[in-house]
């Protein structure tokens, strides 16, 4: 802040306050009697008149009271321009003590149960229930409190994984978060709609719902050029790069034929947010020994 | 004190399409709002519909009760009141009638386009640009009739309620125009010229003193009006008014940033959001104060009028809800209570209790007088209205305590390993129960409404109503 944005704030904060402290004193020093008198001020609006009574003293006391308080905290605290204020707080050291605090009380407990294997951990009841308060608040909004999913947000208690379902892959994803792009029309931007129709009932083929033999069997010559390279050739996916399998009737954004169709046509995009820098890593692991218990229970 | 110019008739035309249209309002917004209180409890409700979702219902509401029938109760009580305490007959007949009719298409085009999903996201402010440039024509009109109608007095010195409703006129003015000012980008979409916390200050700014000025100092000036009118006793204390004004007006516009706390936003605003709000306590409950204390050596009335009722209750909010706000801007209680239901409650004691009730008080006032009447059709309908209206009030704002503290307590709870005790889905949960109540009081309230509604279709209806400009009394 310049110096002179830093005195304009100061000078109209305590312009404000000096203001109504003058108006407060100027007022009593004008009154007439010190208690309510049936006086007016001799005039009146539609029949309306005003008594000349003084302020009320309990009134005028806790005005100033609040203004003495004001001018303290003003001293105290930054609110003055630059001022910083005598105490040296701001919301940025208030916050840096408060995860010391709770690093210094906690830290402990994280460190000890992160040591462990996620294996070893995933049979342990006190990293079990951490674990579930942590899915519950960092992770439960996508994939529900019972972390069965929703369209788009996997299911987490299938055992069918996207990017792998052993600890270390599960632990992988949550710390660094995952991207998952479908383009659309995969490989083959040209792709007409009678094309698409037919790599639609191919696909669908797969969990024996074909419309269409002919069709089917047509989309399999596009399905080769457009999609095998991520799903491979079988469909049967490629957890390296996330590419979902498509022959097991779980399907990540729906798989009735209007949803399967969309899905080409438009592509997906699907973010799981890195946790890294929210939980850390002690944290992560943890909460990786709780998902990767929904599975092996 | 001045002459009585007998020649003189005020327009009451005018007064009267406002008053009837804040009763339609009225009913409207609060309709739309048990509606989304309901979908908070049944979420079914939203009928799989965009437009019935409550994303876009909720900015329906909150425009239609603000701008819509306290709007409408504004304009009705500001026209009314300009011309009897300055004795003289609007500027302008013609901008006049202008205001109403402008001011009504905007309302619809609001009940059009938000529920459409037309908005600029900004709180209190979601309209579109092509809306908010017809909000700025009706206002500086507005404007013009009302600070016309100032110029023309035939009292020597402006009346209390004239400044409020004045410096409520121009902040308004200042505040439509500083957040709303965006980029048009197709005829329904504009975005706004600040980014990131710049544009979260200026819409605080906008949106705190919308309940400052618009929610705040306009019904001020209601009440130096029809509470001391109502009571038939003189203003407590001039100075009083003095002091309270000048403190309100300058210390309001500080005090946005107080929504803003633990954000983005710098220290050195959100401190001087919270002192300002603080300092705020004195000046709003000088309002309180000088018209509870007008009422002193008229407290028997209120065994038998339940307009005076309504005044006075509102007041008693008005004071509970102006302690409350400068307790919640302190940042440690702000921890605890902000993004909770607590907020919802703050506010809806604010909405309800002072802004509805005092509306309703000046409106029932208004009505006879306007159709030349000596009172409403029913008096014991005012106090049933009065009875439902406040077990609505007290019902709503209950609910959200208990509500906003639970959920405050649920989120910050700590396990002994550091994890959160609750997740989100748990504390809502722990909601529902509060829901309900809150749609149970919601529903009373605009129960109330209709009973008024009922109450008003008879009085105009009666034999002797007359539709005829007064002449102006004998100050």
């Amino acid at each position: 802040m310049t110096s002179f944005w830093s005195a304009w704030i100061s000078v109209i904060i305590l312009g404000s306050i000096f203001g109504c402290w003058w108006l407060l004193f100027a007022t009593r020093k004008s009154q007439t009697t010190d208690s309510e008198t049936e006086n007016t001020m001799g005039h009146a609006f539609d029949g309306i008149e005003e008594y000349d009574n003084p302020l009320p003293k309990w009134w005028f006391y806790m005005f100033i009271s609040t203004i003495v308080f004001a001018l303290g905290y003003l001293a105290a605290y930054p609110g003055l321009g630059s001022y910083k204020g005598f105490l040296g707080w701001t919301s940025h050291n208030q916050w840096e003590r408060e995860v010391e605090s709770a690093e210094a009380k906690f830290g402990p407990l994280f460190k000890e149960l992160a040591a462990k294997p996620i294996t070893e951990l995933a049979k342990d009841e006190k990293a079990l229930k951490i674990g579930q308060r942590l899915f519950a608040n960092n992770c439960a909004v996508c994939h529900g409190s019972s972390a069965k999913g929703a369209i788009g947000f996997p299911n987490l208690t299938d055992n069918d994984w996207l990017y792998g379902g052993t600890p270390e892959k599960i632990k992988e994803t949550i710390l660094g978060g995952r991207n998952g792009g479908m383009p659309a029309k995969g490989l083959n931007p040209a792709m007409s709609n009678s094309e698409l129709n037919d790599v639609v009932n191919y696909v669908l083929s797969f969990s024996g719902r074909a419309e269409d033999q002919e069709a089917a069997k047509r989309g399999g010559e596009m399905f080769a050029t457009a999609c095998a390279a991520c799903h491979g050739a079988d469909a049967k996916g490629n957890q390296d790069i996330g590419a979902p399998n498509l022959t097991d009737n779980t399907w990540l954004y729906g798989g009735t034929p209007s949803r399967i169709k969309q899905t080409i046509e438009y592509g997906r995009a699907g973010v799981m947010p890195s946790h890294q820098a929210l939980l850390g890593e002690e944290k992560v692991h943890i909460l990786a020994s709780y998902v990767y218990s929904l599975s092996h229970k | 004190m001045s002459t009585v110019n007998n020649q003189t008739t005020y327009n009451y035309k005018v007064v009267r399409q406002f008053a009837i249209m804040t009763v339609v309002w009225g009913i409207v917004g609060m309709a739309v709002g048990v509606l989304i209180a309901c979908q908070l409890v049944w979420p079914q409700l939203n009928f799989d519909t965009a437009w019935f979702s409550f994303g876009r219902l909720r900015p329906l509401h909150t425009n239609a009760v603000i701008f819509a029938f306290g709007g409408s109760a504004l304009f009705a009580t500001s026209y009314y009141v300009v011309q009897r305490t300055c004795q003289a007959r609007l500027f302008s007949d013609a901008l006049a009638s202008f205001t109403f009719w402008g001011w009504q298409a905007i309302i619809v085009a609001a009940a059009i386009t938000l529920p459409l999903g037309f908005t600029s996201t900004k709180e209190y402010a979601e309209l579109e640009w092509p809306i908010d440039i017809a909000i700025t024509i009706v206002w500086v009109t507005y404007a013009i009739v009302f600070f016309g109608t100032i110029v023309q007095r035939k009292t020597k010195h402006i009346y209390v309620a004239n400044w409020f409703y004045g410096a409520f006129i121009i902040t308004i003015a200042i505040l439509h125009l500083g957040n709303n000012l965006a980029v048009p980008v197709t005829m329904w979409k504009s975005y706004s010229v600040y980014a990131g916390t710049i544009d979260a200050m200026v819409q605080w700014w906008y949106g705190h003193n919308a309940v400052g000025f618009f929610l705040t100092a306009g019904f001020l000036g209601m009440m130096y009006y029809f509470v001391p009118k109502q009571a038939g006793r003189p203003v407590y204390s001039y100075r009083l008014s003095i002091v309270h004004f000048w403190a309100l007006i300058s210390l309001y516009v500080w005090a946005g940033a107080h929504h803003l706390h633990y954000s983005a936003l710098p220290d050195w605003a959100q401190s001087a959001g919270m002192v300002m709000s603080l300092v705020l306590l004195a000046p709003s409950w000088g309002g309180m104060i000088n018209g509870m204390m007008t009422l002193s050596g008229a407290w028997h009335k209120l065994r038998t009028d339940p307009i005076l009722r309504f005044l006075v209750v509102s007041l008693s909010f008005y004071g509970m809800s102006t302690f409350e706000g400068p307790m919640m801007s302190i940042k440690t209680v702000n921890a605890l209570s902000h993004n909770t239901d607590w907020t919802v409650g703050h506010v809806h004691s604010g909405a309800l209790g002072w802004v509805a009730m005092i509306s309703i008080g000046a409106i029932y006032h208004l009505i006879p007088k306007l159709f030349g009447l000596r009172e409403m059709y029913s008096t014991s309908l005012i106090n049933a209205h009065f009875w439902l209206a406040t077990i609505g009030t007290v019902l709503y704002i209950a609910a959200m305590w208990v509500n906003g503290i639970m959920q405050g307590l649920m989120w910050r709870a700590v396990n002994e390993d550091g994890t959160l005790t609750y997740s989100f889905v748990e504390a809502l949960e722990a909601s529902h129960a509060g829901y309900l109540v809150r749609a149970i009081g919601g529903a009373v309230f605009l129960s109330g409404m209709l009973v008024m509604a009922f109450n008003v279709w008879m009085t105009v209806r009666q034999q002797d109503a007359k539709v005829l400009d007064n002449v102006p009394q004998a100050a």
